[in-house]
């Protein structure tokens, strides 16, 4: 039987606040244990919960940005279930009525095409503290401090069919909520975590399938395995004549397989209320037009204005624009040189390797994007050649003397460049005479080959072009070179 | 199969209650003397419910809250320091500024 998956992803993003949704206590990642719950975050008899309002413009952000309806009235829940890192029994979320109500994002997959992913709602609530089970044997370890920081919970519709589909949004919805200033992204201290929901049906038939939840997955390359692993596990299952049952499952990114998680005789019953410490949320007109004015250009509006105005093609103007460091990066050398494609073909080359080699994030990219903007600079101007240029970028990757340029803020980045081609020794022999005489000699020296050519066999053009590229350690232009030889058969 | 109250489909209006499954949601122990105390006292509160479901609410907005205001927000500051000892002094276990707890493994291994 053939089978088609349909997956449903649950977003936690934490919101980069200095301080907790609730509470005035900070939010600072990697405090010592405990350090940074305060009474409210535990729950102490007698607190009062005070919402926090940047969270508020944060969740705002991220739902403009993705069209959704904003609602200006919206009420918080309590969430009750117990569990020791949560001290008060119950989680303050958003139920019936979210801050986010519905939306769309536009998914860019890798060859071109788009999906438009339905997104439900997105709601605010507070994150729980953290559970260490191996610290301390037999016992369990609570460090509090992550309570009450705000978590944006975005659900999407059950409209991904391939765990492929589900691993690019969730890159996609992390550029974005990057572009926005709303998280920092960072996946490795859970500042992004993904819950998926995975069913299996016959290819035809419209009724879903028994879904399961895999819980707390952060990044993306398990997201898109702990979903392959539960479709095939749901699939072997059904084919041996068994039945999905709705659990919550757990991926094991070791053995790179999910597991059971909670025991199905305790069924979810959450007890959904509206917390009364907490009045009704209303936000104000004039608060949303402030944060409507306040918008960044968002990637879909950049990955446009790159591919009509820039003329790149699609899917250069998707990969640029996806990351807002990345973009950032390129406009920057693009506005210093001028040239969008060239610059394009460097940070999506060139650059691209380094960092990925070096295993460097781009805002610390040894070479800078106006060094790289001056270096493209002089490719224009064929101060440099192709080959000369990226013996200039190692050059500069390996020295980077770029911080002592900005320190110094005034000088221009292009002496400092112009002084090291100079120094390497990579201008390109521009100079016609020069290079003639060595062409002379070159052609002097390979009389059969020179015979050849004059016969009219084009290919021994490029051995020659090869010849003088060698001598002159690829300072020669292999167009110019090509017209003087020419000129002299 | 575990909702904490069910309508009998013979005898309408008389809920059987799961006094059982509410306990473990609230995580308490209740003996068979209490269970039934529990049950008159929670068929009292249904049956109060039920006539506050008689009222005809068609075109009332729900109330969140019984005031009539709006939350009033704060600014993004931090403002707390944290006495993590003087906290802690009421926790029965604690080592190196965690809480301790009886171990809670969360797989069904």
């Amino acid at each position: 039987m053939n089978w088609q998956s349909v997956i449903g992803l649950e977003l936690h993003v934490q919101l980069a606040t200095q301080s907790k949704i609730f509470s005035g206590a900070s939010t600072t990642f990697g405090a010592p244990p405990n350090s940074q719950a305060c009474a409210v975050d535990l729950g102490l008899p007698g607190v009062l919960p005070v919402l926090n309002q940047q969270a508020v413009v944060m969740a705002i952000k991220f739902g403009l940005a993705i069209g959704a309806k904003i609602n200006l009235n919206s009420i918080f829940d309590r969430k009750n279930y117990f569990y020791p890192d949560l001290p008060k029994g119950y989680q303050i979320s958003q139920f019936e009525t979210p801050i986010v109500g519905a939306g769309n994002i536009l998914v860019h997959m890798a060859d071109g095409s788009t999906r438009d992913i339905r997104i439900t709602r997105a709601h605010l609530e507070e994150d729980a503290g953290k559970s260490i089970h191996d610290l301390f044997p037999g016992q369990t370890a609570i460090d509090l401090n992550r309570t009450g920081t705000p978590l944006l919970e975005i659900v999407s519709e059950p409209d991904f069919r391939t765990a492929s589909e589900a691993a690019t949004y969730f890159r996609q919805v992390h550029g974005l909520v990057r572009y926005l200033k709303i998280c920092d992204g960072n996946l490795a201290q859970g500042s992004m975590r993904c819950d998926a929901n995975v069913s299996v049906r016959p290819v035809g038939q419209e009724a879903l399938g028994e879904r399961t939840e895999i819980k707390n997955i952060n990044s993306f390359r398990f997201v898109e395995r702990a979903i392959e692993y539960e479709i095939e596990r749901q699939i072997d299952v059904l084919e041996n004549g068994g039945i999905i049952e709705r659990e919550t499952r757990l991926y094991d990114e070791i053995k790179d397989e999910t597991r059971s998680m909670r025991s199905k005789e305790l069924s979810e019953d959450y007890r959904y209320f509206p917390d009364p410490d907490l009045l009704p949320l209303q936000v104000s007109e004039s608060l949303l037009t402030q944060i409507k004015q306040s918008m960044p250009e968002l990637p879909e509006a950049r990955r446009n204005r790159y591919h009509k105005d820039l003329e790149l093609s699609q899917y250069d103007a998707t990969w640029l624009s996806a990351d807002p460091d990345v973009a950032e990066y390129f406009e920057v050398a693009m506005k210093h040189c001028g040239n969008a494609k060239t610059t394009a073909n460097w940070v999506m080359g060139e650059l691209s390797a380094h960092l990925n080699r070096y295993d460097v994030p781009i805002e610390q990219a040894p070479v800078s994007a106006v060094q790289l903007g001056v270096l493209i600079q002089r490719l224009d101007d064929q101060t440099l050649s192709s080959k000369t240029a990226k013996t200039l970028f190692e050059a500069l990757w390996a020295n980077s003397p770029q911080s002592d340029t900005d320190a110094l803020g005034d000088s221009d980045p292009s002496t400092a460049i112009d002084a090291q081609i100079q120094t390497l020794g990579l201008k390109q022999i521009s100079n016609s005479g020069e290079l003639e005489s060595i062409i002379d000699t070159i052609l002097a020296d390979h009389p059969q080959q020179l015979e050849q050519l004059r016969n009219g066999k084009d290919k021994v053009l490029g051995f020659f072009v090869g010849q003088v590229m060698k001598l002159t350690q690829g300072k020669a232009n292999p167009a110019q070179v090509n017209d003087i030889i020419r000129a002299k058969i | 199969m575990f909702a904490a109250v069910i309508y009998s489909p013979i005898l309408p209006r008389k809920p059987l209650i799961n006094i059982q499954h509410l306990a473990r949601l609230a995580r308490l122990s209740i003996d068979d003397q209490a269970e039934q105390s529990a049950r008159d006292h929670l068929a009292n509160i249904i049956a109060m419910i039920d006539s506050m479901r008689s009222v005809d609410t068609d075109n009332v907005v729900p109330m969140a809250h019984p005031m009539d205001a709006t939350q009033r927000l704060r600014e993004d500051k931090v403002t707390e320091n944290v006495d993590r000892d003087q906290f802690q002094a009421n926790a029965p276990a604690t080592a190196q500024g965690y809480y301790l707890v009886p171990q809670v493994i969360d797989s069904g291994e």
